[in-house]
């Protein structure tokens, strides 16, 4: 039950997008076609999960035993840059498909602002390493299926009449911010 | 050299006409204070590690540029942290995450790597300041205009009666993609105009 709560809190009531503002550069930049949208969405469940078990173990038998837990800033944003880059090099080796799905994006993710967001998130909010581990997941999948019903609704808006000076970026914007509406419905639900 | 400074003001602005920087733009502007004290909280890095990564520039080996200047940037984000932290506690509250995230910034790292690490110094600490400049101003303009129809304040002076009912939607999440939506759309239109 602990752990429904955890899901549907960080999918849908608090969507890392919608009501946390982590990730917006990917989420407005990948955002025109479904197809890049859905592959930037699993490299980004991917990785969170991973980065975020590391840094946890990190945070908790490296950090704080030595009493450093000021570096965590430092320490955390040259993990996941390390990590990002290992995942490449082995998915490359390991998997060829994969890589080739999700290869370019994960150069992009380093800068994704959600990965060192969570990775903090869950040492703040004292989570234990089985509930991080949930959490980070949660909020990633809320990060693709934002993703997800961004690029369908771009996808018909490229089609659409719209005045001059609202084309691109700004009527995107708007739109996140409809869509960040409705999310708000899910308020109260856990 | 005046050049490189005002040219993030406007022509270049960060978070306006370049849209880079986004989270913040967003995450703290929902007062004119919160979005400049985010706002100088990012010039101080931007301008710092700006000078520091031109510094070392010649010693750094081609290949491991990146990660180096994510330290120097993050050792910087980790002093502007703590100081706050110290020192304006309060802010530093309402900050709250995004402060850590400075790191993160997608204006800093492109900075670094399309600027600083090709000019000298002065040039680099020019080029920090103004985009910093530019990053801070169209924070506080968005925070002061949801600032002013979220809560009927500006600098948290309020000028409405204590219990006006004001438009609740602009300091909460929708209305930050919404105004951020219509303030660009303003500035493409007086690019166009321009041109």
């Amino acid at each position: 039950m602990e752990y429904f709560v955890i899901i549907i809190g960080a999918v849908f009531v608090n969507n890392i997008i919608f009501a946390q503002f982590l990730g917006i550069c990917p989420f407005l930049g990948v955002s025109n076609k479904i197809s890049t949208a859905t592959g930037m969405g699993l490299a980004v469940v991917f990785v969170i999960s991973l980065a975020t078990t590391v840094t946890y173990l990190v945070h908790h038998y490296i950090l704080v035993p030595y009493n450093i837990a000021f570096m965590q800033t430092v320490t955390f944003i040259l993990v996941i840059a390390a990590l990002v880059q290992l995942v490449e090099i082995i998915l490359k080796k390991v998997a060829p498909p994969l890589y080739q799905a999700l290869g370019i994006f994960l150069p992009l993710i380093t800068t994704n602002c959600a990965v060192l967001g969570v990775a903090i998130l869950v040492i703040q909010k004292e989570f234990n390493l089985i509930q991080s581990v949930v959490f980070a997941s949660a909020t990633a999948v809320g990060f693709t299926l934002a993703m997800i019903l961004f690029a369908g609704i771009r996808e018909h808006l490229e089609l659409m009449d719209i005045p001059e000076g609202m084309k691109g970026m700004p009527i995107a914007l708007i739109t996140a911010g409809l869509l960040s509406l409705a999310f708000m419905g899910f308020a109260g639900l856990v | 050299m005046w050049k490189e400074l005002i040219k993030g003001i406007i022509k270049e602005n960060p978070s306006l006409v370049l849209l880079l920087g986004m989270c913040p733009t967003l995450g703290v502007t929902t007062s004119a204070l919160n979005g400049m004290g985010m706002g100088m909280a990012t010039m101080f890095v931007l301008a710092l590690s700006n000078v520091a990564i031109s510094l070392i520039k010649n010693l750094i080996p081609d290949k491991v540029r990146i990660p180096c200047y994510i330290v120097v940037i993050a050792s910087f984000v980790t002093i502007v942290d703590l100081s706050m932290n110290a020192y304006t506690p309060a802010l530093h509250a309402q900050l709250g995450l995004f402060i850590p995230l400075i790191v993160v910034n997608c204006i800093i790292l492109a900075r670094a790597e399309a600027f600083a690490s090709k000019n000298n110094v002065i040039m680099s600490l020019m080029d920090g300041i103004g985009m910093g400049l530019g990053f801070t101003l169209s924070l506080t303009l968005l925070g002061g205009i949801r600032e002013i129809l979220g809560s009927g304040s500006f600098f948290g002076y309020k000028f409405v009666s204590e219990n006006a009912s004001t438009i609740l939607l602009f300091v909460m999440p929708p209305g930050a993609f919404m105004a951020l939506g219509y303030l660009v759309a303003v500035v493409n239109k007086l690019k166009k105009a321009k041109a």
